[in-house]
């Protein structure tokens, strides 16, 4: 087994592994000891993702591997397994576990496996501000005397405390600190559930010595879990919630949008001069098509995409996404899935892929699956502004009026979406992935203020421009094929013009046409693209979508939206979906699922009214 | 003061037991095994869902979400 691939940036570096529970504050340590210099990546062979981070201290460098989030080192999980390969193969030059302070008893739990495989270990009690408010104190040396190992107390989002904890880290690192952990090798013969007990209780014997509890957690905090919880309350304040994040998304997109465009168009100009002495053949397919999409895709994508993330992970860290996942599981347990999956299509709500990407939290793999596939069931970012457009134009009047009447209709829309994907999970349990419920146990974490500046950052860098980097590879080269699509003559029309009459027979069935289908087809790098493809096919340069579509009924704007809500993912989501299950299998079927079901309704509308 | 048994599913909010016995096997066991759900473990029930699954117990401190199918399988003892 190869072991992750450290990189030290010099031969004095050591090396410090991360581990804890999930929910410790185990990333605030991370972040700040590293900042920005740190960088994800994948353990070798396996989907669980690692971040690795450097810092110095006192003239030496120090590298972290921030390990998995587990709660121990036996159960046979891919995290569990992930850490616990790393700490046995003496990579490590120092352990650094990190507890929440507000829960330890649980945490000691780990520590106590941590200790009995490793002797450099140092234990960070985190989140004592939080342990204050609960009323909690831990007697830190009481606790070391306990262990055997160095205690640090730590508020890491404060900052407090973590200078002392790089000074012992130094201090074992170099040797100058041997921590002699006391073990249990004496008791600890048996089974494994045998010994899983047996650090339970040692650790439940600990607590009772070390930790003073004094209330039972603040009022605040149970008097929001009834509210968020409630049977009303719960379900009304998550929509309002899910339709604040859209419409904020929405509004707050538009300036900067147009802004990227003005840029775009200047750069052009810029790069025009630069490459007047190319010959035509070469500047127009790079300038009219490579440039004209890859900057139409950023300029359409990004802003959204930065406002929809980071709030979105300002919920995450709040705590807030569990007690989503709390209300819906019966829902989704009832489809064959579980209530984490309605995680995951929120975050698709932002980006199908991103989406993708956030099935990892789902355990059961037969139900990952199931929410992968399903996840391209939901409007992402790129399709709102196609469905916006078409309801204002044939759907919603004007005013005040006209704007409830368009979000209760986007609304709607959405909720059939959603809907859909309810169907469609029920129908994938009960046909090609059938199996049992999974085991269902979710920590519900008590609220936390979010460290603002770190999620806004956090989730730039690691959402936003991660999946903006996927779409403009796409769009590079897709660009080129649309242009060589409007350009290249055939019998004295452009392809695209015999592109769409092949397609419009199918299209007038689908209560489409021609025009839209090419459109969907060409937009398949990235779903921003469908308006404008939608437009360069009908050879226009006005932005009016109601002026031009006057040969188009209401019937046909419906069947249009439909179709963008459930057809084919864009390309990003393809390879996205290839990459996490790793089959082409499932990936056909990722693709076929939601284009069925988008054909099916077209045809049933298009019939019917 | 007499003690009954009871499945954890049918504590009510705000009630408290102690962990009798745990019918699950596999995976989920060890997984609450983890979380420090053993034998004599005292387990408060916080809040259920709308729906009647799942329910929220506080366990050593720290909330955790169980379905009502797995809080049928382990036995409470509780004195009334």
């Amino acid at each position: 087994m190869t072991p992750l691939q450290i990189q030290k940036k010099t031969p004095s570096d050591l090396v410090v592994a991360l581990v804890g529970n999930p929910n410790v504050g185990k990333s605030t340590v991370f972040n700040f000891l590293t900042g920005l210099r740190q960088h994800t990546g994948n353990w070798p062979g396996k989907t669980v993702s690692l971040a690795q981070g450097r810092y110095e201290y006192c003239g030496r460098g120090y590298l972290l591997v921030d390990l998995p989030g587990t709660y121990s080192l036996i159960t046979r999980s891919e995290e569990e397994r992930v850490t616990a390969e790393f700490l046995e193969s003496g990579c490590a030059d120092v352990v650094l576990v990190v507890c929440d302070a507000t829960c330890l008893e649980r945490n000691l739990n780990l520590v106590l496996q941590v200790t009995e495989k490793v002797k450099n270990t140092v234990v960070c009690v985190n989140l004592l501000d939080e342990a204050k408010k609960a009323d909690t104190q831990i007697d830190l040396t009481g606790l070391e005397q306990e262990l055997g190992v160095p205690v640090v107390g730590t508020a890491a989002g404060s900052g407090q405390g973590m200078e002392r904890l790089q000074a012992k880290l130094r201090a074992v690192g170099e040797g100058r600190l041997k921590p002699k952990p006391t073990t249990m090798s004496g008791t600890l013969c048996g089974n494994e559930d045998f010994l899983a007990e047996t650090y339970v209780r040692r650790a439940e014997e600990i607590a009772s010595r070390v930790v003073c509890c004094g209330g039972r957690g603040a009022v605040w905090q149970k008097k929001l879990d009834r509210v968020l919880t409630g049977k009303f309350t719960g379900f009304a304040l998550m929509l309002l919630l899910l339709m604040g994040l859209f419409w904020l998304t929405i509004q707050g997109a538009n300036y900067p949008s147009s802004l990227l465009q003005a840029f775009f168009d200047w750069l052009r100009e810029k790069l025009e001069n630069l490459l007047q002495f190319l010959p035509p053949y070469i500047t127009q397919p790079l300038l009219d098509g490579v440039y004209a999409t890859t900057a139409q895709v950023i300029s359409v994508m990004l802003p959204p995409m930065a406002i929809f993330f980071p709030i979105f992970t300002l919920l995450e860290d709040f705590g807030y996404l569990p007690r989503v996942a709390f209300l819906l599981d019966h829902r989704f347990q009832k489809c064959g899935s579980c209530g984490k999956q309605a995680l995951s299509l929120c975050m698709g709500f932002g980006c199908n892929a991103a989406g993708v990407v956030g099935c990892r939290i789902i355990d059961s793999p037969r139900e990952r699956l199931i929410a992968i596939l399903t996840n391209a069931f939901v409007p992402c970012n790129g399709r709102f502004p196609i469905l916006i457009s078409l309801i204002l134009a044939f759907f919603a009047g004007s005013g005040p009026w006209g704007s409830l009447q368009a979000a209760g209709m986007l609304t709607g829309l959405v909720l059939l979406s959603i809907l859909m994907t309810f169907a469609v999970s029920k129908f994938l349990s009960k046909t090609v992935l059938r199996g049992e419920p999974s085991s269902f146990a979710m920590e519900m974490p008590p609220f936390r203020k979010p460290r603002i500046g770190q999620v806004i950052l956090r989730s730039l860098l690691d959402r936003t421009i991660c999946v903006l980097g996927r779409a403009v590879a796409v769009a590079a080269p897709a660009g080129l094929v649309i242009w060589l699509v409007c350009n290249i003559q055939f019998q004295n029309q452009p392809l695209l013009y015999h592109l769409t009459t092949l397609l419009d027979p199918i299209g007038l069935l689908l209560g489409l046409n021609g025009i839209i289908l090419s459109a969907f087809i060409l937009a398949f790098p990235a779903n921003e693209l469908v308006i404008p493809m939608i437009l360069l096919a009908m050879s226009a340069q006005t932005l009016s979508l109601r002026e031009i579509l006057t040969d188009w009924t209401w019937k046909t704007a419906l069947c249009t939206m439909l179709f963008c809500l459930f057809h084919w993912p864009c390309s990003t989501t393809v390879l996205t979906i290839y990459k996490e299950t790793g089959s082409k299998k499932w990936t056909f079927l990722g693709v076929i699922l939601p284009t069925i079901v988008g054909v099916l309704l077209c045809l049933a509308c298009n019939m019917v009214l | 003061m007499e003690t009954v048994s009871l499945p954890l599913s049918h504590l009510e909010e705000g009630q408290s037991a102690l962990v009798l016995e745990i019918k699950l096997t596999g995976s989920m066991a060890r997984r609450l095994q983890d979380l420090g759900m053993v034998p004599g473990t005292c387990i408060r029930c916080e809040r259920i869902a709308p729906a009647g699954s799942p329910t929220a117990y506080c366990i050593r401190g720290a909330m955790v979400a169980l379905r009502r199918s797995d809080a049928d399988n382990i036995l409470m003892e509780r004195r009334v």
